[in-house]
């Protein structure tokens, strides 16, 4: 029994389809959704969706953060940006997380609050280089 | 009765008119069918928010911990107005009417003794409402020159108001915008945003029955979820906006188009009429000219 995907931004819906098993990067690690799986709300890390059909990956999506609703026979995520990995701009992806990471050594020497979401943006970009490469 | 020439003058400047507001209508239909694409994609973000956040929402509603921006800080006395209106004129009643509005509500409010703070997203609401309303001005944001409104757009407001919320400055907050509903009509809207509106309770979804899991906990999604689901709001009310702009404008710009029309219709009339008189007396003179010989 397929579980039914579904991906979208803000902006539109990015992808509405069955697959047979979805990888979605949960927040406290990787999770696979396969169908009857526990119903559970996550918030998303930056990372890689993985679409299986049998055991080969046949689409791989980066995505940014966001959420993701996991129920029986479904498995949407709101994602707040999703890009396909082929499509990924390695030069875009390094300046990210070169930006990212001045954020973040500004904001942890203020030791504010915003230095968590700082940290998230960090760990976001180099799932983004990962990804690219 | 004006000259023949001041006549073929005017019938020419209101003919240039016709062509600049047919020139407008034609150009605001094309832009209302982009904005309203660009508001159908944001729906389905939309739905799945709301249905999540209303699984969310049901599970920590009791618990005192319950973020702000979900619950309100518990008072009810400075109340944010953001004023949603068009940058560019033109369009009808479509911005007066959110200024309208939003007067009326700070006054209403402020009748019963609540705080006021107005947010202004648009140059002409900002303009209207600084008339009256100046000292209540927390903000003001122009998207002028900007080709379509981002999603980014509307996070930027929704971070604004929390980053007021958790400052304590304000306690409530409701957005004013023409909520579009046909190219004719536009009905403004007050929608609370904070506290979140209670959430429809849709009978029990495909989970059977078994209520959700929660990774990391409730609250933790909760306080990340909260601003998205605001700025989602926020957006909504933006595209809603953008399209009622360019349905008010497309109406607008019809009707001047077609009174532009029957002036000219007119004009032509009285010039014909006027040229016709003219030839009359001239025969006339020529004629009793000739008979006095």
């Amino acid at each position: 029994m397929p579980v039914a995907l579904e991906i979208v931004s803000p902006e539109k819906l990015l992808l509405s389809r069955s697959v047979e098993m979805v990888v979605i990067p949960a927040a406290e690690g990787d999770m696979g959704v396969l169908a009857g799986h526990t119903p559970m709300i996550v918030t998303l890390r930056g990372g890689t969706i993985d679409l299986y059909e049998g055991d080969r990956v046949t689409d791989r999506l980066y995505v940014a953060g966001g959420f993701a609703e996991v129920t029986p026979t479904r498995c949407t995520v709101l994602a707040n940006e999703a890009v396909p990995v082929g499509e990924i701009d390695r030069g875009a992806a390094d300046k990210r997380l070169a930006d990212a990471e001045a954020a973040y050594a500004t904001e942890s020497k203020n030791g504010t609050a915003a230095e968590d979401v700082a940290l998230d943006r960090v760990q976001a970009a180099r799932a983004m280089v990962a990804a690219a490469a | 009765m004006p000259s023949l020439k001041a006549l073929r003058l005017r019938i020419n400047s209101v003919k240039s008119t016709q062509k600049i507001t047919s020139a407008m209508k034609m150009v605001a239909a094309s832009k209302l069918r982009r904005a309203q694409q660009q508001a159908e994609a944001a729906r389905p973000y939309a739905e799945r928010m709301e249905r999540m956040l209303g699984a969310l929402a049901t599970s920590v509603a009791n618990s005192p911990t319950a973020p702000a921006l979900l619950v309100g800080t518990g008072k009810d006395q400075v109340h944010l107005l953001i004023a949603v209106t068009a940058d560019r004129g033109l369009a009808g009643a479509f911005n007066t009417n959110i200024g309208r509005a939003t007067r009326t509500l700070a006054r209403k409010l402020e009748a019963e003794g609540k705080t006021v703070k107005i947010l202004a997203v648009g140059r002409k609401g900002r303009d209207y409402l600084k008339r009256e309303l100046a000292s209540r001005f927390v903000g003001e944001i122009s998207y002028a020159g900007k080709r379509r409104i981002d999603f980014g757009d509307a996070q930027e407001i929704g971070n604004r108001v929390t980053a007021m919320l958790a400052a304590g400055e304000i306690d409530r907050a409701t957005i004013v915008y023409n909520r579009f509903q046909s190219v004719i009509a536009q009905i403004v809207t007050e929608q609370q945003v904070i506290p979140a509106p209670p959430p429809v309770v849709t009978e029990a979804s495909d989970t059977g029955g078994a209520s959700y899991d929660y990774e990391p906990d409730e609250e933790t999604i909760l306080t990340r979820l909260l601003p998205q689901a605001l700025a989602i709001q926020v957006y909504r009310a933006l595209l809603e906006s953008a399209a009622g702009e360019h349905g008010a404008r497309m109406s607008a710009m019809d009707n001047a188009t077609r009174n532009a029309g029957d002036m000219i219709k007119r004009l032509s009339q009285n010039y014909n009429r006027a040229r016709q008189a003219n030839i009359t007396r001239e025969l006339i003179e020529i004629i009793s000219g000739a008979e006095a010989l």
